[in-house]
């Protein structure tokens, strides 16, 4: 038998049938739910007087628009209100279990579902939810989808999909001290730009991923799709295997040993050949800073911000100017330099334990500067915030004056109070700084959460290798 | 599903590339638990010099009157022509919703990004991709003093541009089929129950950590 990339093999696995034009379609082992996208998916079916395929591979928190203070007043937003009691009421109705705004389980649904054991290696995965490439760091084929395929994975537990290319980036060697996952996705993005994946299931292989926890390769897949693709990919190796190991729902006993066994070849075989390959230097990422309203404008914290007048592709340059414009920054700058008015540490980016541990770690015994306006933690899900306080990092935080809230999306995209002021420059870890994502003309910067805390301590950006 | 038929066209030219569903429609809007009435709200941050709420009326608001859309000239435009990686960001479907309810039947760009491409088909919206230098020769048509009207013939595949010219386009054969016929794709995989069916029994037997 010829040599199989992973992606390969999990599409293989799943396929029902393909017709002749080599559309597939795709069994789909588990679907994770959310209150934003996932209403007019059940309204769909209840028109159709359809009922779901299999309730049981379906699982649903609201995240989106919860609030991150005062959960036991509810929600004030009155139509966001109405959209989390939507989902409430749907999962009653079609039978779909839910971790609803008040168990601890709650959270952002990609932190969730792996916490509780809900993705494993080897499933096929899709949400209401462009981030959804999260999971493919277990090994899984995970992928966002629309609302009408919600409907559609909701009454069929298919997908009809083609098959994209497939791309190896391999960062080879070792990261540097200071240097994180977020690291590597930014300095990705910034060298095969946010159309680079478009097309393609990335794998990420090399030295620098497999040396990762499960957490930072949750982080690089997370933003696979900020870099175009349909989904990332990481192989299975002991790290997930310890990592899934014990979690609520993952396989015991025998099965369990089962399982290994067919995770274990949850990997690209020696010789298959990708569309493109692409290496990346560990040991040449510094950590990341974005200046621009594009994940692709990012550049090393050491550096300056770029000058559209030496770039030659006019549309490009144009939209560097423009970026520079809704900045408010000059051409030149040094990134160091750039002052911040607000720190957001959360989101299914940055929001696990370990993004915690890292920005507490910068925290410690230190105060936010007297210019921010406010430093905010967002753990992922309740049990990333009870983890958090049973460790004492909420205190740490506290005592260096961020304000530790409840689990959600938050100021990731500003659906609740949580947002940004016109103007409002802040240090985020979530995903996206497009203009007015995190609050109408408010302006973000990408960092790790270890960048972030240090920009909080220092009121503006700085080399975390430095302190 | 309405069936896409062959239609001509107003072009609206939005000269950006990587326009994002934050840019298309903006995030407060995504409380609703409706499908429709995203129009109004459509690029509302560029559209509008005021800050849109779910519950405002739009008719009173102040136009941005730089923002392309505003000008009278492509104030009927049932074509938008922009640049690369359109529609980057996430999966929210709001985004194709708000584009058809404001009136928007083709996209026309060098690229788009993947789920809102696949979003597009499921609303009736046909997102065609062109090479980058067709693309430059339509901006430099569709700003002129009268705006261009582009015939589009989905089955054939092909764009009537003004000038009589014929430029053709390549569709994906089965989304093709489905917009011309206005397909429901649930029904059309439900015809495959009984292979589903037996997939998922033999999937039970084969990864039962699954189930
Ligand atoms: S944290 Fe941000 S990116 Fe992640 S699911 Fe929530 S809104 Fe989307």
């Amino acid at each position: 038998m010829s040599a199989k990339t992973l992606y390969d093999k999990l599409w293989e696995d799943h396929l029902v049938r393909t017709d002749d034009d080599g559309t597939g379609l795709l069994y789909i082992d588990r679907h994770l739910v959310h209150e934003v996208t996932s209403p007019q998916a059940f309204e769909g079916l209840r028109l159709a007087g359809r009922q779901p395929w299999r309730a049981d591979a379906v699982i649903a928190t609201p995240d989106h628009n919860v609030p991150t203070t005062n959960r036991a007043s509810g929600i004030e937003d009155p139509v966001a209100r109405v959209q989390v009691e939507t989902l409430d009421r749907n999962c009653v109705e079609f039978g779909i279990t839910e971790f609803g705004m008040s168990d601890t389980r709650q959270g952002v649904v990609h932190v969730v579902g792996p916490e509780q054991g809900l993705v494993l290696p080897g499933m096929t995965v899709v949400c209401g939810d462009s981030h959804t490439s999260t999971h493919g760091a277990l090994g899984a084929l995970a992928f966002g989808i629309g609302t009408s395929e919600v409907e559609h994975v909701l009454a069929t537990q298919c997908l009809i999909q083609k098959k994209s290319k497939s791309m190896r980036i391999s960062i080879d060697g070792a990261l540097g001290a200071g240097v994180t996952a977020k690291d590597i996705v930014l300095a990705i993005i910034g060298e095969i730009g946010t159309a680079g994946g478009t097309g393609y299931v990335i794998e990420f292989a090399g030295d620098a991923i497999r040396a990762l926890s499960m957490e930072g390769r949750m982080t690089v897949c997370n933003m696979t799709i900020e870099a175009g693709a349909r989904a990332g990919i990481v192989a299975v190796d002991d790290t997930t295997i310890e990592y899934v190991k014990g979690r609520p729902h993952a396989p015991a006993g025998e099965i369990w040993d089962e399982a290994v066994r067919f995770w274990r070849n949850l990997h690209t075989d020696a010789g298959a050949v990708f569309d493109r390959e692409i290496h990346i230097d560990a040991a040449g990422i510094a950590p990341q800073v974005t200046w621009g309203t594009s994940p692709e404008m990012v550049v090393s914290v050491l550096d300056r911000v770029p000058d559209p007048e030496q770039e030659s592709d006019s549309t490009k340059a144009e939209g560097m100017r423009r970026a520079l414009d809704y900045m408010g920054l000059q051409a030149g700058t040094p990134i160091k330099d750039i002052p911040v008015d607000l720190v957001f540490i959360g989101s299914c980016t940055n929001g696990r334990i370990e993004d915690l541990r890292a920005a507490a770690s910068i925290a410690r015994g230190r105060k936010v500067a007297g210019n921010l306006v406010q430093a905010l933690i967002v753990p992922g899900s309740g049990l990333v915030k009870a983890q958090a306080e049973k460790e004492g990092l909420d205190k740490i935080f506290i005592e260096a004056g961020f304000e530790w809230r409840e689990p959600g999306c938050s100021m990731c995209l500003a659906m609740n109070a949580d947002k940004l002021k016109p103007g409002q420059r802040c240090a985020s870890t979530s995903n996206r700084n497009f203009e007015g994502r995190q609050g109408k003309g408010g302006r973000t910067h990408l960092v790790g959460p270890a960048m972030a805390a240090a920009a909080a301590i220092a009121g503006h950006f700085v080399d975390v290798r430095d302190l | 599903m309405e069936k896409f038929t062959k239609f001509y066209g107003i072009v609206a030219p939005l000269d950006r590339s990587n326009v994002d569903t934050d840019a298309i429609i903006p995030k407060q809007f995504l409380k609703s638990i409706k499908r429709s009435g995203f129009g109004p709200n459509l690029f509302d941050e560029w559209r509008y010099l005021d800050q849109g709420e779910p519950d405002k009326d739009c008719t009173g608001r102040p136009l941005n009157p730089e923002f392309i859309l505003n000008d009278p000239r492509y104030r009927n435009a049932s074509i938008l022509l922009t640049r690369a990686n359109f529609g980057c960001g996430s999966s929210r479907e709001h985004a194709p919703w708000a584009l058809a309810d404001y009136g928007f039947r083709v996209i026309i760009a060098p690229s788009f990004a993947d789920i809102f491409f696949n979003n597009c088909f499921k609303n009736g919206i046909l997102p065609i991709v062109l090479k980058e230098e067709t693309i430059n020769y339509l901006f430099t048509e569709a700003i002129r003093e009268k705006p261009i009207e582009l015939g589009v013939d989905l089955s054939s595949q092909q764009l009537i541009v003004p000038a009589g010219e014929v430029l053709s386009f390549d569709v994906d054969p089965f989304r093709r089929h489905c917009l011309l016929e206005g397909l429901d794709d649930i029904g059309l995989t439900l015809q495959y129950r009984d292979e589903i069916r037996a997939f998922e029994a033999q999937r039970r037997k084969r990864a039962p950590w699954v189930f």
